[in-house]
This record gives C-alpha cells, structure tokens and sequence, in this order.
C-alpha cells in the first residue's frame, strides 16, 4: 500500500473507539451478544444515537448502566440491530428466486428455508407469499432466525404498519405477485395483519450468525443485508455456516450490495443470477 | 489579466493548504450536484494520487449509472463503492444508492440500510463523519449545490477533526440551501465557485506539489 496509507493507520484510536471496543467487550462477557466483529462505523453511529435516548453522555457510561441493568441492555440492544427492512424489497430477487430457484425447488418432497438474520420479518412474510403462489409453501419448513427477542416477537405477531402497504403493493407487483396483495392481510391491531397460514410452519428461533453453529440441513437460504454489518473475519465465519447447512447444490440468496467476491468462500458459490444476487453451492 | 488572477489564486490556495497532507477528498451534493459534478471533476489530472469519495442524492430504486457516466469522462478510474472493498488510492469512487456509504479506520468501504438521514440515503453526513473519523486531518471535505441540510454536520465533523473544508460559493450554486448551512454550521476554511474549487482540486494532492 502507499505511505499515505500507513501513515493514517498509525493514527491512535480516538477515546471513542477505545469506549466503544470496551462497550461490546463488555456486552459480549456480560450477556452473551456477540458485536466485536460489526463493521465499526455503522456501529458507532447506532451507538451515538442510543447515547442520546438514553442520556448518556459518554460511550463509559452507557457501559456501566448497561452492566448492571438488564433493561437498559434490552434497550442498546435495539440500537445494536438493525431493525430496518420492508417486504419485498429489491423486486428483482423475488423475480430471480422464481425464476431461477423454484424450479429446482419444485423437485424436492420436502423443503428447508432458512431466513438468517430475519429481523421483524418482512422477508419472512415476503418469501411465504412467493413460496404460496408458487404452490410450494405446504411443503417448506422455514426457519426464521435472529438474535434480537422483540424483533422476532415483531415478526411472530406479524402486524406491518399500514402506512408502508402502498409502498409493499408496489414491490410485491414488481416482484412477479400474483394476487392482490390486499389478500394476504387484514387491517387489524391497529396495523395490516398478515395471514397466519402463511407462519404456520415458520419456526422462529434466537439464534447467533456470530457465536452459534448450523442446526439442520437447508435447500434456501437467504440472508440479506445482514452481512454487510459484519466485517471479513464475520462474514467468512457465516458464509461457512451456510455452506455447511445448504444441500448438495443448494441456494443462497444475498442483498443486493452484498458480495462473496472478498470472502474464502468466493470459489464455493457459483452465481446463477449474479445481478440480483442469488448463488448456487458449487458441487464437490 | 485573467491568467494572472489565476496565479494569483493558486498562490492563495497553496498559502490555505501549506502544512496539511490530504489524504483523500470527499465530494457531496445534491439538487444540481450532477451538473456540478460534470463541471468539477474533469479538474482532475491524470495519475492523481489520491481517493475520491462522491456521495450525491439519488432516487432509491434505480440502478446509477454516475460511475460509469464519469468512467468514460475522466482520465483516472471511477467505479461505484462496493462493501467491504480496500480503498484505493487515486481512484474516484462513486455512493451507490438505497445504502449509506461509510469508511472504516481500516481504510474500506462499508454499506449499511439504517434509517436515511435528512430524508437522505446514502447520506453526506454519514459518508463525511466516517470518512473524517478514518482521515482524521488528512480529509478535504467539499460540499456543493442543495436543497438540504444533509452534509452540514458531515463537514462541521470533518472542521472538528481537523479536516480541510471547502464550500460552494451559495451565489454560484444552483441551488443555494446546502451550502448555505454549511457555511453557517462549519465555518470552512474556503468557499469558492466552482471552477475555482476545479483549480483547487490538483493541488489537494499537497505532496506532490
């Protein structure tokens, strides 16, 4: 690299960062949550901002408080998620999971999907509609996983704001929809409440990208915009979880920035809609 | 008459970057900033050695063609900014849209879909304070045409960590409202029309000169 490259390299941690190393250490040994590998930059604006709401004037204090109080962990750790998605969001991938991915589905009996990182669960719900209309879902065991517990009560409960089902009809028809969107929900609970066929076999489960392992054999697996919060160490660790969970020549779906291209996994997905960001487990 | 009001002013901008080493410039706008863009950074020569952040206000769902508008134009490479890529040093990169761009203290890219900032999304802010945490004193930060407030905070961070900063002129932009409050929240060490920050831009690269 240049010498202007490592010239800004031997600039000292700011006391911020030195906190905020401190912050996640400290969540990791105290409650188990595993941060230390998120992308540093992401983290500490989201960081900044529970400061805020919190009234906490320094990272330092944020840490104590935490530590000896489990609610106000509850609270950072909405902060340390990323809780922001929406359903059918990049119209494309659905388009490219119907296109280039049911028709391998088509030919199991039976179905394992797993939505890694599923956040409150619009992409749960999208992938259900996607896997109804295409006659599957009776046969598909979806597991919708993630490490924050009021997301995945969020996505249990299944409620969207209202206010987004313009913005979601929109995607859904760009995403190949069949129907009328309008189907899948009623307004209720002060919300849209979606289907519950749709969740019927959906197992939702805590469980950690960072710190635990594979727990079944999947066909699909898709795991969007999570990654793109961890850094190459992270993602390497999670990209071997998929490979080891995924059948002989199973899928895996990505957001639409994300790429294995970096990663030590680069030669062990093959790209079959390499635009939208769908790959295919390379055969051994 | 005109060429020597030309030296005159590179000899006024070398006097406001004497003692600083940059180490990479980050460019952000919005209303009219492509326009901007188009006028700017042809300013850049050949073998210029430095990054290039460009982070303008683009609609969510479409795909950006800026980088490979500007690939054709200019004689350094220019690509859009992909997660977790080494950033290269004479390379122009572009902030695709629907994500939030930041640099890591690593000297990488990263993506992320928090919230948009100033109804923004990628964000000035976000891309300006990551890049100045990374930089440190070695940023230039530079601000442009806009209906917004989004950059303002981003620059006033790039000021506080000891970064260069230069606005455009609000009289010269076409739309005057970003660099307005720019001006207002950071107190920049210059604000120039645009050709004059196309003058500027070369010398950025401070140890060459």
């Amino acid at each position: 690299m240049s010498h202007r490259t490592t010239n800004h390299a031997d600039k000292p941690p700011s006391d911020v960062d030195i906190e905020l190393r401190m912050l996640v250490e400290a969540v990791y040994l105290k409650y188990n949550y595993d941060f230390r590998d998120y992308t540093g930059a992401s983290q500490k604006r989201r960081v900044l901002a529970a400061m805020r709401v919190m009234e906490c004037e320094t990272v330092s204090s944020l840490q104590a408080r935490v530590m000896h109080d489990a609610a106000a962990f509850a609270q950072l750790l909405q902060y340390l998620t990323i809780p922001v998605t929406e359903m059918f969001r990049d119209p494309d991938y659905y388009q490219a999971i119907r296109r280039h991915v049911v028709p391998f589905l088509e030919t199991y009996p039976s179905l394992k999907l797993w939505v890694a990182g599923c956040s409150t669960g619009e992409e749960v719900y999208s992938l259900a509609i996607l896997l109804k209309e295409e006659g599957l879902l009776e046969r598909t065991l979806i597991y919708a996983t993630d490490i924050n517990p009021e997301s995945l009560e969020a996505a249990r409960r299944g409620v969207m704001p209202l206010e987004r089902m313009r913005h979601y009809t929109e995607n859904y028809q760009k995403a190949g929809g069949r129907h009328a969107f309008s189907d899948y929900y009623t307004a209720a609970y002060g919300g849209a409440l979606f289907d519950r066929s749709l969740v019927e076999h959906v197992t939702f489960a805590d469980h950690s990208l960072a710190t635990d392992s594979v727990f079944a054999e999947t066909h699909f697996i898709s795991c969007r915009n999570v990654m793109i919060y961890f850094n190459r160490r992270l993602q390497n660790r999670v990209l071997g979880l998929f490979h080891e969970s995924l059948v002989h020549r199973g899928f895996l779906g990505l957001g639409s920035k994300e790429s294995i291209d970096f990663s030590s996994y680069a030669q062990r997905f093959e790209p079959l809609a390499r635009r939208e960001r769908v790959f295919r487990k390379v055969g051994a | 008459m005109a060429a020597r009001d030309d030296d005159a002013l590179r000899r006024a901008l070398h006097e406001a970057l004497r003692g600083r080493r940059i180490g990479a410039v980050v460019i952000g706008g919005s209303a009219g900033s492509v326009d901007a863009l188009i006028q700017l950074l042809p300013a850049l020569p050949a073998g210029f050695g430095l990054p290039v952040f460009c982070i303008l206000h683009l609609p969510p769902d479409r795909d950006s063609r800026l980088a490979e508008l500007f690939d054709e134009r200019l004689p350094v490479p220019v690509r859009e900014a992909a997660d977790k890529e080494a950033i290269v040093p004479g390379t122009v990169y572009f902030a695709g849209p629907g994500y939030h761009l930041s640099v890591e203290r690593d000297f990488t890219f990263s993506l992320s879909c928090e919230p948009p900032v100033h109804f923004a999304r990628p964000a000035i802010d976000v891309l300006m304070e990551s890049s100045a945490d990374a930089y440190g004193a070695g940023l230039a930060g530079i601000l442009l045409t806009g209906a917004n407030h989004d950059g303002a905070e981003g620059m006033a961070h790039i000021r506080a960590t000891g970064g260069f900063t230069v606005v455009q002129d609000p009289r010269d932009a076409q739309v005057a409202v970003m660099p307005q409050e720019a001006i207002r929240r950071c107190n920049p060490h210059l604000v120039l029309p645009l050709a004059r920050i196309g003058m500027l831009l070369p010398m950025l690269e401070t140890e060459k000169s």
